[in-house]
């Protein structure tokens, strides 16, 4: 296993099913360790009193930002579900066989879990309330 | 298709850092899928105010809950910044750069949520 893969290898590369969740795994994480840092600075703010703080959080109540949080939801969905198959197969590496079956099972579970979620979630926006 | 696990680390570090990895990992599928739960369904974002915060921090316990989804949420994060950079970026300058962003803020970030949770008291500054 080489120590490095170029950016264009990794895209040529044809892992089918298996690389796309790896993929995914790596995008939603950065996505959810940029909305982390985002979140500690934004919570940082309620040191400088309720003024500060509660101007802060007005920033969160867009159409933009409820959209974002669905897509926040998605990403922490994914990363946890896939997360738990990866570390199920790992401790357990005779599973690896049914890596099919697993990948299925995460992506209905994730489906079953984020859509009602999502729709509950942007709500307000399809009534036009933000 | 073939039998195989994910690629096993080489060397003490990496092989800690493999395991961090997914045992964090089951912990913050508790505990911050539960905090999003809570503040985006639960309460809701567009009732969290100065007060709520106040209110839920008057409370040890949920101080030394975010006080630990802060810890482990932000080194599973930036260790995996860090995993993505030694893969992703060759040897050089921008991989040497990259690391030390990331733990730069790292070092920031845990020291600012750290701070802001311990000292938060609800009489304004």
């Amino acid at each position: 296993m080489p120590e490095r893969t170029s950016f264009r290898d990794g895209l040529r590369y044809r892992g089918g099913a298996n690389m796309w969740a790896w993929r995914l795994h790596r995008i939603t994480g950065l996505g959810v360790l940029l909305f982390l840092c985002i979140h500690i600075l934004e919570t940082f703010t309620v040191s400088f009193g309720p003024d500060f703080y509660n101007q802060t959080m007005e920033l969160y109540n867009s159409a933009l930002f409820k959209v974002g949080e669905v897509g926040l939801l998605f990403a922490v969905l994914y990363h946890s579900i896939n997360g738990l198959r990866i570390t199920i197969q790992d401790f357990w590496p005779s599973l690896w066989r049914h890596e099919r079956a697993f990948l299925w099972a995460s992506a209905i579970i994730l489906f079953l879990v984020f859509v009602p979620l999502a729709i509950w979630g942007l709500l307000p926006v399809f009534r036009g309330e933000l | 298709m073939a039998s195989y696990a994910t690629a096993r680390p080489t060397g003490r570090f990496e092989t800690y850092s493999w395991l961090f990895m997914r045992v964090s990992g089951i912990v913050l599928l508790v505990m911050a899928v539960f905090h999003l739960l809570l503040m985006h369904y639960g309460i809701g974002v567009e009732n969290l105010s100065f007060d709520v915060v106040a209110a839920r921090w008057a409370n040890p316990l949920w101080k030394l809950y975010d006080f630990f989804l802060l810890l482990f949420a932000l080194t599973h994060g930036m260790n995996g910044a860090r995993i993505l950079t030694n893969e992703y970026i060759g040897a050089g300058g921008w991989r040497v750069f990259l690391k030390t962003v990331t733990a730069l803020l790292y070092g920031v970030l845990v020291v600012m949520g750290a701070w802001v949770i311990v000292t938060f008291t609800s009489a304004p500054a």
